[in-house]
C-alpha cells in the first residue's frame, strides 16, 4: 500500500495523442490515501490469469492498470516454425470458447495467400458453424456477466445448457467439442451428413425459445438494470480510436460489422441486421449480445434452408506440402468477440515467414481503464466481464 | 412496478425447476462410472496404429515414412525406421517402424497425423480412461501399446473404417492388376530388342542440353 496525494499519469498516457477523449485523470477527494489493490491474477472474475492493479479512493477507482501475459504460449513464433497446416490446431486454443471462428479466420488468410477457392457447400457449413459458435459464445458470455454480478449460477447454467447442445453438434461433426480443428485451406475436413443437418435444424428451432427465456429472466430485472445501466460508458470516438471491435463497438453505437463490411464467405446472401447500442454502457453490451444471438439464429435458419449439395473440399486443394508464392495476406472475420485477423507473410517456403494474430480480446481490453475510472470497484468486475475476453487469445 | 422484472425472472426459474420433474429429457446428469453416454462416432482423442490380421508386428500397416512425425504440431511422435524390409499387406517389401513412440501427455488430439498418413496406418482412438500412476514413462506409448487391430477400428468408427477398407481393397486390386501388367510388360520387353532403351536415353539427354544453352 502506498500513499500518493498527487496522481501521476501512466507512462502509456504520454504516448497517446491528446485528441483521444480519454476521461480526465481524476483526483481523489481531499487528502485521502490511495489503496492499491491487485485484483488477480487468480481473481474469480478474470476467467483466467489476468491482473488489474487498481488504485482506489474508498470505493472509487482512480486508476487501473491491466497486467497480462501470464498465459503467453509463443503461438506466433511456433507457427513460424511449423507448416501452415500445423498451426490450424493451435488456432483452436486461442479463443477456446469459439474454436471454429479461429479456424475460419486462419483458413481465410491462407486461402488469400494461395488464391485457393472454396466450394459453396463448405462456405455454407462455415457460416452455420460460425453462427452456432457466436450463439454459444454470447450465451456463455451473458451467463458469466450475470454471474459476476452475483447471480451465482442460474443464468449461467441456462446458458450452458444451450451451449451443451451446440457443443454436441460440434463433436458429432468435427470429433471434438472445443478443439475442433475442422476447417482446411480450400474447404472443410469432413462433410456434414443429412443426419447432422437435421439435428442442427432441431437445435436451431429451440434457440429462439432460449433467447426469449433469457429476456424474460433478465432484461427487465431491476437489480440487473441498477447495476449495469450507466456503468462503464465507452464513448464511440474512443472506441473507434482504440481499435475496439465487435459487440463492444456496436454497443457504443458504431455500425461496423465485418460480415456486412467485407461480406466474406457467403454472408452477403443472408438477410440480417446489425444491432446498435445508444447508451454505450454495460447494459447495452449485454443487450447487443442478446440481439446478436437472435440475428445469428436468423442467419442459421437461412443457411440451413439454402445449403447446397456438393463437395466440401476443393479438388485442387492441398493441405500439406504446399509452398505459397512470396507475398502477404490478411484474412479477417467477425468473430463473436470482434475482428479476428491473421496476417501472414510468405517467403516461398513451407512455413510462414511471419504469422501474426490480431486478437479482438486484446484490442477490446485496451479501453478497460477508460471505462473503469471513476466507477466503484465492484463495477470494475462487471465492466471487465462486459468486455468478454478469453485469456488464451489475449496472451497467445 | 418495482420488482416486476424480478418476479418475472423468478417465474422463469420456477418453470425450469418444475419442468425437470415433468420431462425426463431435462434430467441430463449421468452417474459416470456406472452409467455412460453412448460415444459419438466422430469422437477422437489419441492415435493408435492399425494392424491387419492376428499378429500386431507382422500386420502393422505403418511403413515408417515419418510424414506424421514431421507434420505433428506438438512433435509428440518419435519414429526409428527399420534397416531391413518386410512384406506388407500388398506383398511389397517395405520398411517398418523399429520404434514408434507417442507421448500421450504431449499429444493434443488434433488428428493431423491421421490426415497426412498415406497408408491408413494411424487412426484416432476413443479410449479416454488413461490415468497412470507413473508420471513420465506411463504415458509414453511404444508401438506395442499403440498397436490395435482393424477390428477395434471397426468397432469405434464403423462408417469411416468401412470406407478405409473399401479404399485399401481398391488399391490392392489395382496393385494386383499392375503386378500382372508389369509381369506381362517385362515379358514383352524381354522379347523386344534393345532399340527402345537407346531412344529413351536420347530423350533424357535432350532437356539437359537445352538447359545449359541460355
Amino acid at each position: 500500500m502506498t500513499a500518493t496525494h498527487k496522481l501521476v499519469a501512466f507512462e502509456s498516457d504520454k504516448t497517446r495523442p491528446d485528441d483521444w477523449n480519454r476521461p480526465q485523470v481524476i483526483e481523489p477527494d481531499g487528502d485521502a490515501e490511495l489503496l492499491e489493490v491487485a485484483m488477480g491474477p487468480h481473481h474469480p472474475s478474470t476467467h483466467g490469469v489476468f491482473r488489474m492493479d487498481v488504485a482506489l479512493d474508498g470505493e472509487r477507482v482512480i486508476r487501473l492498470k491491466p497486467v497480462f501475459g501470464y498465459l503467453h504460449r509463443n503461438h506466433e513464433k511456433i507457427a513460424e516454425g511449423i507448416s501452415y497446416l500445423g498451426s490450424m490446431p493451435f488456432t483452436d486454443r486461442l479463443d477456446y470458447v469459439c474454436p471454429l471462428t479461429n479456424n475460419w479466420a486462419y483458413a481465410l488468410a491462407v486461402e488469400k495467400l494461395t488464391g485457393q477457392a472454396v466450394p459453396e457447400r463448405a462456405e455454407y457449413l462455415r457460416v452455420i458453424l460460425g453462427e452456432l459458435t457466436r450463439v454459444q459464445n454470447h450465451a456463455s458470455s451473458i451467463g458469466f456477466l450475470i454471474q459476476e454480478m452475483g447471480a451465482s449460477g442460474t443464468p449461467l447454467m441456462y446458458a450452458f445448457r444451450e451451449r451443451e447442445k451446440i457443443l454436441d453438434l460440434f463433436e458429432e461433426l468435427t470429433g471434438a467439442r472445443m478443439m475442433c480443428n475442422y476447417m482446411r485451406f480450400g474447404g472443410c475436413r469432413v462433410d456434414a451428413t443429412a443426419g447432422w443437418l437435421a439435428a442442427t435444424r432441431k437445435v436451431v428451432e429451440g434457440l429462439p425459445g432460449f433467447t426469449e427465456e433469457i429476456e424474460r429472466l433478465l432484461c427487465s430485472n431491476e437489480i440487473l438494470m441498477a447495476r449495469t445501466q450507466g456503468v462503464g460508458i465507452l464513448r464511440p470516438d474512443l472506441a473507434v480510436n482504440a481499435g475496439v471491435t465487435g459487440p463492444m463497438l456496436r454497443a457504443s453505437g458504431v455500425n461496423y460489422d465485418i460480415r456486412k463490411v467485407d461480406g466474406y464467405g457467403v454472408y452477403n446472401r443472408f438477410n440480417f441486421r446489425v444491432p446498435l447500442g445508444d447508451h454505450w454502457d454495460v447494459y447495452d453490451r449485454f443487450m447487443i449480445r442478446l440481439l446478436e444471438m437472435r440475428e445469428s439464429i436468423k442467419i442459421l435458419e437461412q443457411a440451413l434452408k439454402d445449403i447446397p449439395a456438393g463437395p466440401v473440399m476443393d479438388s485442387k486443394a492441398k493441405i500439406r506440402g504446399f509452398r505459397p508464392k512470396p507475398g502477404e495476406a490478411y484474412g479477417r472475420i467477425e468473430s463473436p468477440k470482434g475482428e479476428l485477423g491473421f496476417y501472414l507473410i510468405s517467403d516461398g517456403g513451407p512455413n510462414p515467414y511471419r504469422y501474426r494474430v490480431r486478437p479482438p480480446s486484446l484490442m477490446n481490453l485496451t479501453v478497460l481503464e477508460d471505462m473503469a475510472i471513476g466507477q466503484n470497484v465492484a463495477d470494475v468486475v462487471l465492466i471487465f466481464g462486459s468486455v468478454d475476453i478469453v485469456l488464451g487469445e489475449v496472451d497467445r | 412496478m418495482l420488482g416486476e422484472g424480478i418476479l418475472k425472472g423468478l417465474a422463469e426459474t420456477a418453470k425450469n425447476f418444475v419442468g425437470s420433474f415433468v420431462s425426463a429429457e431435462r434430467l441430463t446428469t449421468v452417474q459416470y462410472p456406472e452409467q455412460r453416454i453412448a460415444p459419438i462416432e466422430a469422437t477422437r482423442d489419441f492415435p493408435f496404429l492399425v494392424y491387419d490380421g492376428a499378429d500386431w508386428e507382422a500386420g502393422m500397416r505403418c511403413v515408417a515414412c515419418q510424414i506424421c512425425e514431421k507434420e505433428c504440431p506438438p512433435k509428440c511422435i518419435y519414429i526409428v525406421k527399420s534397416i531391413d524390409k518386410k512384406p506388407d499387406a500388398l506383398g511389397k517389401p517395405q520398411f517398418y517402424p523399429a520404434r514408434f513412440d507417442i507421448d500421450i501427455s504431449v499429444c493434443m488430439s488434433c488428428q493431423i497425423c491421421v490426415e497426412v498418413c498415406p497408408f491408413e496406418a494411424i487412426k484416432m482412438d476413443t479410449e479416454f480412461e488413461l490415468s497412470r500412476t507413473d508420471r513420465f514413462g506411463g504415458l509414453l506409448f511404444d508401438r506395442e501399446e499403440l498397436a490395435k487391430s482393424n477390428e477395434h477400428y471397426h468397432k469405434i468408427h464403423p462408417t469411416e473404417a468401412a470406407q478405409v477398407d473399401a479404399r485399401l481393397a481398391g488399391e490392392k486390386a489395382k496393385s494386383d492388376a499392375k503386378a500382372k501388367g508389369a509381369a506381362l510388360a517385362a515379358a514383352a520387353k524381354a522379347a523386344a530388342a534393345a532399340k527402345p532403351a537407346v531412344s529413351t536415353e536420347n530423350a533424357a539427354a535432350k532437356p539437359e542440353g537445352a538447359e545449359i544453352k541460355p
